[in-house]
């Protein structure tokens, strides 16, 4: 890390309390431009929590969010509704898959590109050249990103009948429709064999370099996030107890009290 | 001040009906977070099957406070039945299934059973004989309040005892309580989910029929269309307490029935519903969790 | 087979139990007499054990459907096959268009008005189609707009003497406006809560209507509105009707070229997006404030340009035309026929309409039909009669493809 890269992401401090339960206590991150940054630790740590500070789904107790998009001023994200966090350039997947079921593949990326397009309803109805313009770019920016994760032959299908893993590339390629330069993906290995797993690995890597966007992700699955991830923060209890390059993290004594006192296999 | 302690006890004796009714929302919320919204369907059926047996006794020359009990009793198994069966055939098949599903099953529910009703028996109003009688010891605050009230409030206050024994101390308390927490988590460790929440419906439709007879012998009169009023005005005092809570129920019904009553004394009865649905709107709007209830943050 | 006779027999006896005060005893108060009616015991005994059979049955098909499903097989029907081919629909369209048309030549006023209120019912079931079947925003009073739009009609007509075709925007946009008003404060609320608070909006509507007699006449209503005018002219009853029915011919298509279009575009998806998953909509930078009041209100549109159509079509209105069991027959249309889709809202609105009309010994059970159809449509086919077919895409990528694309 010879050059100063350009920080987009920067969190100080922040703390998520649940009446009496303090799920998040004061944790600070950063993700520079070009990262594949990683947020590991034992079930029940506070990743998700994390997350959902940072997009929007809750609202933190305390601490700061600043994004630093380039060339535009930072913004802090506390307190901002999701749609809003989204259409700053953040975009996120979730742990749990949450695809639009009844929806076809091809329609769950469009609806990415809403945040991104503006045909209001009265537009949509007198249907002018205007907006079968925009549709059609909608129709083909979705259907490339489809093709950039593999998923281009399942297009008009339901998502619902998707295969597990394939749900979960549906997922990346969904937030990626928004433009973010930030995605943050919550356990995107969830689930998968290692065949998809080391799909995934390749896939995460192209998005990075290719698409310049940088990636923050919350794994379970220690080689991918060992292969592919620098820096790596480590949460416990809520807390922030490490953070450092794989190999550091692979050294680092509290981190291996963290995960031998929890689970062997994580 | 007489005007106002009688407006009190009406809104009292109102709101334990309304808390007993009430009661049947919040249980079965609180299990499977479903608006039974054919519960006030139960209630009416309850009163309706005591009606019939109040008749068919009084025509075969029983007569007095047995009838009551008779009626109460049969009314109490009868609602139950219906309660037990409502959940197996409308609501049983669809768990898992998207929210909304069975919130409309409920519906129709609701109003299947309120045509069934209407076209087993009638779309008139029957007159429910007035089986509580006056008592003489009464006689000093008859004026303030009756006999049939203080059935009523007596009749509540037991049930609510036993309902919150039940629950607090019986081992069938601790699995709903268990349920009620967390489901998968309460079938992991031995308890049958499903017979717990055929009980809950049980339960909740045995209160609803008590708060029917109640209603039924106090008002006199009985008809299909009377459990969706009541329903819906349940349904609110559930909510204002704070869907979920048992107490709350109760607090809620109260809180309704007094409301209601004072209104309708001091403001004007014409819009005394108008009054109960705009509290239920401005309740959900405002303070959805209620007064004794706690926010739940759904989980992403 | 021994073990499926057992089970019937114990369903049935159960039955048998469960109806037996309401349906066998009947108390006649007045002459001191009970009437008991065993027949009715015999009908629930026999009915119930063939329908448990049935239940069975429909459970284990719709397992196995949803077995296929998951291997990714084809679960569509053949009816389905047939819609979706292009060719067939259009020619269908053709044929039902002509019928549709010929039809008050055909036939005489009293059948063109119950085509009329058929027809009303296609438009209410669309209008309610989008919140409930598009954005899953389930609307309890929707039957309030329409409400609103009749008597907007009802007293512009009586106070200024406005005709129905400047009535006719008016009552949309107020029902529409109505919607946004309402729709705000609720929009935070979860799907089972905001049914609840709409169920109020609509009772409000008619509590209010039957209170304030400055305003609305009380339970009495408002009579002798006027009939759309003929550029002018007058008609007469037959001639009106005839004409009232293609004003609704007009309207229905109106709303079907409208929904259909909304439907397949930007906000269509994005309502369909928030039925399915609000928090991933949310997080795919949708507005769902936004969002949602836009089907909220532009559902309301619809109920309140319909309504001052009813209110021009039965020349007189009161409260008792808008309680909750009219919403919830606009709902049963929308469940029955298949919720966001339009051809089976369509088919809905005209099988729960005119059947009953039709079959006037039926007429007596139907909403008792209605609710067991709410719920049974509910357990084994949650998309309806027609499910929501999606639109296909035509892309050609980057990648030269040779197969689909």
């Amino acid at each position: 890390m010879a050059e100063k890269k350009h920080k987009l992401l920067e969190v100080k401090g922040l703390t998520m309390d649940f009446g009496g339960l303090r799920a998040v206590d004061s944790v600070s991150l950063e993700v520079h431009e070009g990262e594949i940054a990683a947020l590991i630790g034992p079930n029940g740590a506070g990743k998700t929590t994390f997350f959902n500070c940072v997009t929007g789904i809750y609202n933190p107790t305390k601490g700061d969010i600043l994004l630093h998009p380039k060339g535009l001023e930072t913004r802090r994200l506390n307190g901002l509704k999701p749609n809003k966090v989204t259409e700053m350039g953040l975009a996120r997947t979730f742990q749990n898959i949450r695809l639009f079921s009844d929806m076809t593949v091809l329609e769950n990326v469009m609806i990415g590109r809403h945040c991104r397009t503006k045909s209001g309803i009265f537009r949509s109805i007198v249907r002018g050249k205007a907006v079968l313009e925009e549709e059609q770019f909608i129709v083909e920016s979705s259907y490339q990103l489809l093709e950039k994760v593999g998923l281009e032959d399942f297009a008009n299908e339901f998502s619902k009948n998707l295969p597990y893993g394939a749900q979960r590339r549906l997922e990346i390629a969904r937030a990626m429709a928004t433009d973010p330069f930030l995605l943050l993906l919550d356990e995107p290995a969830a689930g998968m064999n290692p065949q998809e797993t080391s799909d995934l690995d390749q896939l995460i890597c192209k998005i990075s370099t290719e698409e310049q966007i940088a990636i923050l992700l919350i794994e379970h699955d220690m080689k991918l996030v060992m292969n592919i991830s620098n820096p790596i923060y480590v949460m416990e209890y809520g807390k922030k107890i490490a953070e450092g390059s794989p190999q550091e993290i692979k050294d680092n004594p509290k981190v291996i009290e963290a995960y031998l006192g929890e689970e062997v296999d994580a | 001040m007489e005007y106002f302690l009688e407006l009190f006890l009406g809104g009292t004796t109102r709101g334990s009906i309304y808390a007993l009714i009430a009661l049947g929302y919040t249980m079965v919320y609180g299990i499977i977070q479903l608006i039974n919204f054919a519960h006030g369907e139960i209630y009416m059926i309850g009163a309706f099957v005591a009606l019939i047996v109040a008749g068919v006794c009084t025509i075969y020359g029983l007569s007095g406070v047995s009838i009551l009990i008779l009626a109460g009793v049969i009314a109490v198994i009868y609602a139950s039945a219906y309660g037990y069966t409502l959940e197996k055939i409308a609501y049983r098949p669809l768990r898992g299934a998207p929210r909304l599903s069975p919130l409309i099953s409920a519906i129709g529910m609701s109003i299947f059973l309120q045509n069934y009703v209407l076209l087993a028996q009638t779309s008139d109003f029957l007159p429910f004989p007035r089986l509580i009688p006056e008592f003489a010891f009464m006689e000093p605050v008859a004026h303030i309040i009756g006999s049939p009230e203080l059935v009523i409030l007596v009749t509540t206050f037991i049930t609510m005892i036993l309902l919150t024994l039940l629950i607090k101390k019986t081992k069938v308390g601790k699995a709903m309580r268990a349920t009620q927490q967390d489901m998968s988590m309460a079938r992991l460790v031995g308890v049958n989910v499903d017979r717990i929440i055929s009980l809950t419906f049980v339960i909740g439709s045995a209160l609803a029929a008590i708060g029917g007879v109640l209603v039924a012998s106090y008002i006199g009169q009985v008809n299909f269309y009377i459990g969706f009023l009541a329903g819906v005005k349940a349904f609110t005092a559930a909510v204002l307490g704070g869907i979920g809570s048992i107490p709350g129920a109760v607090l809620g019904g109260l809180v309704l029935g007094w409301a209601e009553s004072f209104a309708a004394g001091y403001i004007s009865s014409d819009y005394e519903d108008v009054f109960t649905f705009g509290l239920l709107v401005l309740i959900l709007i405002l303070r959805p969790s209620g007064i004794l209830g706690k926010a739940r943050k759904q989980k992403v | 087979m021994l073990q499926d006779f057992k089970k019937s027999i114990l369903v049935s006896i159960w039955f048998v139990f469960l109806t037996f005060p309401l349906m066998v005893v009947r108390v006649n108060t007045m002459d001191q007499v009970v009437i008991w009616r065993w027949m009715n015991l015999v009908w629930v005994a026999i009915g119930s054990f063939i329908l448990s059979y049935l239940w069975r049955y429909m459970l284990s098909r719709k397992q196995a459907r949803t077995k296929v499903a998951e291997e990714g097989g084809d679960t569509r029907t053949k009816l389905q096959l047939l819609l979706e081919d292009m060719n067939f629909r259009y020619k269908a369209m053709g044929v039902i268009l002509v019928l549709i048309l010929i039809f008050p030549l055909v036939f005489d006023t009293y059948q063109s008005t119950i085509m009329i209120s058929a027809l009303i019912y296609v438009v209410l079931g669309l209008g309610l189609n989008i919140s409930v079947g598009l954005a899953g925003l389930l609307d309890l009073g929707y039957v309030a707009f329409f409400g609103v739009g009749a008597y907007t009609y009802a007293l512009l007509n009586h106070h200024f003497d406005l005709g129905f075709w400047i009535t006719l925007p008016i009552g949309g946009v107020l029902g529409c406006l109505l919607g946004v008003v309402l729709g705000f404060p609720i929009l935070r609320l979860r799907g089972d809560y905001l049914a609840i608070v709409t169920l109020g909006f609509g009772m409000i509507f008619k509590v209010v209507m039957e209170n304030w007699d400055a305003l609305s006449f009380g339970p009495s209503g408002i009579a002798n509105i006027d009939r759309p005018s003929f550029f002018g002219m007058d008609l007469s009853l037959a001639n009106s009707t005839i004409y009232i029915y293609y004003i609704m011919i007009a309207m229905v298509i109106f709303t079907i070229l409208i929904t259909n279009r909304l439907k397949n575009s930007r906000i269509g998806r994005a309502w369909i997006a928030l039925r399915e998953d609000e928090i991933a909509c949310v997080a795919m930078g949708i507005d769902m404030a936004k969002t949602k009041l836009s089907a909220y209100a532009l559902g309301a549109f619809w109920a309140g340009m319909v309504g001052v159509l009813f209110a021009s079509k039965t020349t007189f209105i009161n409260p008792a035309s808008f309680t909750f069991m009219e919403s919830a027959i606009i709902l049963s249309i929308v469940v029955l026929g298949g919720m966001g889709s339009i051809l089976g809202v369509i088919l809905g609105a005209f099988i729960l309409i005119l059947l009953p009309e039709y079959m006037r010994a039926f007429s007596e059970y139907r909403m008792l039909a209605f609710g067991a159809a709410m719920v049974l449509m509910m357990i084994f086919r949650p998309q309806g009669i027609i499910s929501n077919l999606r639109q296909t895409y035509e892309y050609k990528g980057t990648k030269e493809k040779t197969d689909n694309g």
